[in-house]
């Protein structure tokens, strides 16, 4: 391998290949995540009999996977240093805008999935926009602002009616089976491999580590900054649509107050597997984990009846431990 | 004297033009109040009943407790910070004031505001120390502890409303007995912006808020302590966030889970309009005042205009976006001025 | 001979590795302005942290008003009347002018704990007055220009009752006119019995003010003469003072046609009227104070800032970059001055941090083919000898001389015709400043346009074949590699050329 370096250069060598140490494959947060998730399982069937079989584990990932569709882009936002707290009002727009579509244009409910798709896709592509012409402005405050702007405009739209009579197929998103497997499932599988290999095996995704860690370095270094933020929000729109579909088809219409506080829920899966707040640190497999903790975690406090307003609290406290366990190491290293 | 440091010599062959959007900046609270006031004319055009005392006083009360709030929020912003968890505070103290008062109706008022307070403040120190020792981000901090207190919210309350019927009459009389004339709960705002006013201007502390905010690196040269100030502001926050519960509770004489959800949002709003700046260092009280004022004018305006309540939310938005926008343009502008001026 | 305020006796400080102060002397008298001399990395800036308790000296001793003391904090130095003002004002800009003049040491009732806004306004007008500015106290702070920001340092060392003031490098953003203003307040400072020690790269600023100069060369103390004593040529000898040195390698590389040319480029506010040409092979030097604006027009060239006038023309042909990506596949590459802070991911290893320019060469559509990096990274890093144990190492671990390595490395893995190289051995230590000599000098030889920015004149003069000298935002002059001496530049950098004259370089 090394023979084409030349002779003179041969008495400083570096080694091209990764070491891989007992560090590198046992001292890794996603371990921490399997016996959380482990943990989390067995409370459950102590808690219930009904939990631990497996068309209940099927059944349950088809409640609780729509939002996880949008944690994917929203972890490459984060390793961006950035955020985007508008999600849940893009999941309620863009399915609006699907249901008025069809319902009041008459469109066909394919094309209606389509304008829910492109609806998503512009509102994740309008925060981009203001943000990478608007440096000086932070993420916090412009999706903060769309936020309130989008799901505005979904109350704008179907003042506070719920909009459905959608096809019978239609349902088959959220209810579906393809060979004994949720159809959510499959296509949850399907995307968070096309996230993973985005991120850890393209150059797309090296430059969002880039962009995370340093974004004048990156800049400099003839990353197209401004592009890819634009690129990875519009993702995150688009992400949102798909939930607002797969959330409409399970409810059966939909409504401007639908995936109310989805932002909260989707930051706090994507912390909790593993993605810096601080930016550039991260990696998709821990996210995955993250949602079924979370995901099942709900299910099983729903079996056993806990309602629903405590499950935010868990929410709330598995955010903080996610963000403050890895600076309870920084401080104690300093 | 001389004032000749001001003039340098002009650059040969300017192409660009002095920005003039640069000069809104310094007459921006001025511009607020006359579009407040356009605004109003135009609302009074479309409908009578606007100008009169009744709906004036009314329009007062409801936009009482924005105003509070929106002193806490802007102390947050001005230390670069964010706080989304206050609607959610509130909720919680009003909450738990509102059970333990239709408990004890023998309560006095002013026990139960304080111990609203006192709530909200607790709720404050856990956001203050996340953010000032353990260093996690506002906005996740504050996110995090929204959920928590919603949910603790909930969880006392065990999903039930307590409703006026259940709450004692002095209890619901803080909220719309008058002092001296004048409605309690404006009373209250007048003290919170008359403390506020002198916190802020003419204490140290208060000056130090600024401080930190305006420029970190050198606050920490001259010995201010960014810890102490991230403490303070969200603890101050949490405790107006209590108050404002206890407020919230009596005016509307019911307790309820998701009471003020989203609420924070409209206080963020009013702050941005008011001029605070997010970038930090900058923020004054008339400017929040101004800014709270219009959005308590266009929730009052909205109805009386026949505008479907619906709408509210998508102006709400677009004016927070128009108002952000406009900050930044006008401070591009201003750097653009600066660099004109330079010689080359 | 008037009274002696402060006297520093053999002072000497030193960091691991480096000696930063050697066996140092100075002594400042009441009413006196003395100013401080040296080339960038003399000492200076280490001998202002130790007479204002930010560093303690490792021997010698201070002695204030005749009695030995010791700093041991930053505060007890300003207590003493010792207070400093920096070329980049440490202000708060959104507060207002009275604020920042007291912050810290604001004044407050005894026994309600109230700021008293109006003694400290009145304080402050009185202050500004007295130095003859008519600023108001009550504006805020970021609305002043800088010279005026400079202004109020001052009055914020007077209201601290400072008797010995550091001022520097005050002058170095500040045009001709407001320099004089500046001048003026020093002076009346002076009248007042305030001593002041002025550092500056400007001779104007010295011959208009100092009465005394002391001149540090390489931690050393040089001496301190009267102004009217010495002249403009000994003291530039006395600060350069060595020969150049050996470390430099021999120039072989043959010059060949014009690559790069620059047609009176400007952007407002930074630079203007700025042309040259680079030819293949070439190294051309680029250097000029701190604030001429070399930086600025570097980046110009890289493609990462826009330009308001002008044109840029590559292999002839008029180019306007896009973005820094078009500017190096075009052929301009561009190695920034801080490279922590825009040149390397330091929380990266070094391979990846090496392809991060050109990693669509190690993917085929997109997909990463990480062998093939880190082989292309591993064949880079052992060309620049860079000393590491993997290309997984951390860049955050290595040297500096080692991470600016690393920085080179990124510009080679893509065909360029036009390096420009900002400051390269900013913070190196001697050895591996020799190791990117002979790196820069290797790429000339290979045929690289070499653009050299650099504050360090052996550097420039031992590398470049021609030497262009920016002052104030313009380029006043390019001398040839036979005529340029320190001598030369230091005389066009500090502005003999008066801006504007006769001897601004037409496009070549």
């Amino acid at each position: 391998m090394t023979s084409k370096i030349e002779e003179s250069y041969v008495h400083r060598r570096l080694e091209a290949h990764r070491p891989l140490t007992a560090k590198h494959v046992f001292l890794q947060w996603e371990w921490l995540l399997v016996l959380i998730f482990v943990g989390v399982l067995v409370m459950n069937t102590m808690l219930s009999p009904y939990f631990l079989n497996i068309t209940s584990l099927r059944d349950a990932t088809m409640v609780f996977l729509d939002k996880s569709f949008i944690v994917f882009p929203m972890a490459f936002i984060m390793i961006m240093k950035e955020i985007d707290i508008s999600v849940g009002s893009t999941v309620a727009l863009s399915s609006v805008g699907m249901a008025t579509a069809y319902n009041v244009f008459g469109l066909p409910m394919e094309a209606a999935i389509v304008v829910c798709l492109v609806v998503g896709a512009l509102c994740g592509l309008f925060n981009g926009f203001l943000i990478t012409k608007f440096p000086e402005l932070s993420a916090v405050i412009v999706t903060l602002a769309t936020m309130i702007l989008y799901r505005g405009i979904a109350y704008i739209i179907l003042e506070d009616q719920a909009s459905g009579n959608f096809p019978e197929w239609f349902g088959f998103f959220g209810w579906g089976y393809v060979y004994g497997v949720p159809f959510i499932l499959i296509v949850f599988v399907g995307i968070a491999i096309a996230f993973g290999l985005l991120l850890h095996k393209t150059t797309f995704g090296r430059k969002v580590f880039a962009i995370g860690h340093n974004d004048v370095t990156s800049k400099f270094s003839g990353v197209n900054v401004k592009k890819t933020k634009l690129i990875v929000y519009t993702l995150a729109g688009l992400m949102a649509a798909v939930t607002a579909v797969f959330l409409a088809s399970r409810m059966g219409s939909t409504r401007p107050n639908i995936a109310n506080a989805y932002e909260l829920d989707v930051i706090a899966m994507a912390a909790l597997g593993g993605i810096s707040t601080a930016g550039g640190k991260g990696r998709l497999i821990g996210t995955v984990i993250a949602i079924f903790i979370v995901g099942y975690l709900q299910y099983g406090l729903g079996l056993i009846n806990i309602p629903s307003q405590t499950l935010m609290i868990v929410i709330g406290a598995l955010l903080l431990f996610a963000v403050v366990v890895p600076k309870i190491k920084d401080l104690r290293k300093s | 004297m001389s004032t000749n440091m001001i003039d340098s010599t002009l650059p040969v062959n300017v192409e660009k033009k002095e920005s003039k959007l640069a000069k809104i900046g310094q007459f921006r609270e001025i511009g607020l109040l006359a579009f407040i006031i356009m605004l109003m004319i135009a609302v009074q055009m479309r409908n009578s009943s606007f100008l009169t005392i009744e709906n004036m006083t009314d329009m007062m009360t409801n936009t009482a407790i924005l105003l509070i709030l929106a002193v806490g929020m802007m102390l947050v912003l001005v230390t670069r910070g964010i706080d989304l968890s206050i609607g959610a505070t509130l909720a919680l103290s009003g909450m738990v004031v509102a059970q333990f008062v239709s408990n004890h109706p023998q309560t006095s008022p002013l026990v139960a505001i304080l111990m609203g307070i006192g709530i909200g403040i607790v709720c404050g120190l856990v956001i203050g120390g996340l953010v000032s020792f353990l260093g996690v981000l506002p906005i996740i901090a504050t996110l995090a502890m929204m959920n928590i207190y919603r949910g603790m919210t909930y969880m006392v309350s065990d999903g039930k409303w307590i409703s006026s019927y259940q709450m004692p009459e002095n209890f619901v009389g803080i909220a719309t007995s008058k002092i001296l004339g004048i409605n309690s709960l404006v009373v209250i705002v007048i003290i919170v912006y008359i403390v506020a006013f002198y916190f802020i201007g003419h204490t140290r502390t208060g000056r130090q808020i600024y401080a930190v905010g305006s420029n970190p690196e050198s606050a920490k040269v001259t010995g201010v302590s960014e810890k102490k100030i991230f403490l303070l502001v969200y603890t101050v926050m949490g405790g107006l966030a209590g108050l404002s519960g206890v407020l919230w509770v009596s005016k509307f004489a019911s307790a309820q889970g998701d009471t003020a959800t989203g609420f924070e949002l409209s206080v963020i709003a009013a702050c941005i309009l008011g001029g605070v700046s997010i970038a930090g260092g900058a923020g004054k009280l008339s400017g929040v005042i101004l800014g709270a004022m219009l959005i308590g004018i266009l929730n009052n305006a909205l109805p009386l205009l026949n505008v479907s309540p619906f709408w509210q939310k998508g102006i709400e938005g677009c004016i927070i976006l128009a108002a952000i926008l406009l900050n930044v343009m006008v401070k591009r502008g201003v750097e653009q001025n600066n660099l004109l001026r330079r010689r080359v | 001979m008037g009274e002696i305020v402060m006297e520093l006796k053999n002072i000497t400080k030193t960091f691991p590795g480096v000696t930063a102060l050697n066996n140092v002397s100075f002594v400042l008298e009441k009413g006196q302005i003395h100013a401080l001399m040296g080339e960038n990395g003399a000492g200076k800036s280490t001998f202002i942290k130790v007479i204002t308790g930010v560093h303690k000296a490792d021997a010698g001793e201070i002695l204030l008003d005749g009695r030995p003391i010791t700093f041991s904090n930053p505060n007890e130095a300003k207590a003493k009347g010792i207070a400093a003002i920096y070329q980049h004002a440490t202000n708060y800009p959104d507060l207002n002018v009275t604020e920042n003049i007291f912050m810290g040491h604001e004044k407050i009732s005894p026994k309600t704990k109230r700021i008293l806004w109006k003694e400290m306004h009145d304080e402050a007008k009185g202050i500004l007055r007295s130095l003859g500015s008519a600023i108001n106290p009550k504006q805020e702070m970021g609305t002043l220009s800088v010279a005026q920001q400079q202004i109020v340092e001052i009055a914020k060392a007077i209201s601290t009752n400072a008797r010995i003031i550091i001022m520097d490098e005050p002058t170095a953003a500040l045009t001709t006119r407001e320099s004089e203003e500046l001048y003026r307040i020093a002076e009346k400072l002076r009248d007042q019995g305030t001593a002041i020690i002025f550092i500056s790269h400007r001779f104007e600023d010295m011959y208009r003010l100092a009465s005394k100069v002391t001149v540090l060369r390489d931690a050393n103390y040089i001496g301190c003469w009267a102004v009217d004593d010495i002249t403009n040529k000994n003291l530039i000898i006395a600060m350069v003072g060595r020969e150049i040195n050996q470390i430099f390698p021999k120039k072989e590389h043959t010059i060949g046609e014009e690559v790069f040319r620059v047609e009176n480029l400007r952007k407002i506010g930074y630079f203007a009227d700025i042309s040259f040409s680079l030819h293949k092979g070439e190294i051309l030097g680029l250097t000029g104070l701190v604030g001429a604006g070399r930086t600025e027009l570097c980046e110009t060239l890289a493609g990462i800032e826009k330009y308001d006038n002008g044109f840029i023309y590559l292999h002839g042909q008029k180019e306007k970059f896009k973005n820094p990506k078009d500017a190096m596949q075009k052929g301009v590459g561009y190695l920034p001055e801080d490279r922590q802070k825009s040149g390397l991911i330091l929380q990266w290893g070094i391979g990846r941090n090496i392809t991060l320019p050109t990693l669509e060469n190690y993917s085929t559509k997109g997909w990463l083919n990480e062998k093939r990096e880190s082989l292309k990274a591993k064949e880079i890093a052992e060309k620049l000898h860079v000393k590491a144990l993997s290309v997984f190492d951390l860049v955050s671990s290595l040297s500096g001389g080692n991470q600016q390595k690393i920085s080179v490395a990124k510009l080679l893995t893509t065909d360029l015709d036009v390096i420009i190289l900002d400051e390269p051995t900013k913070g190196v230590d001697i050895g591996a400043k020799a190791a990117i000599y002979k790196i820069i000098n290797e790429l000339a030889n290979e045929g690289y346009s070499v653009i050299l920015v650099s504050s360090e004149m052996p550097e420039v003069i031992g590398l470049s074949d021609r030497v262009a000298v920016m002052r104030e935002g313009r380029l006043v002059k390019i001398i040839d590699a036979h005529e340029v001496s320190q001598e030369s530049i230091l005389a066009a950098a500090m502005g003999e050329v008066q801006p504007g004259g006769e001897d601004v370089c037409q496009p070549i």
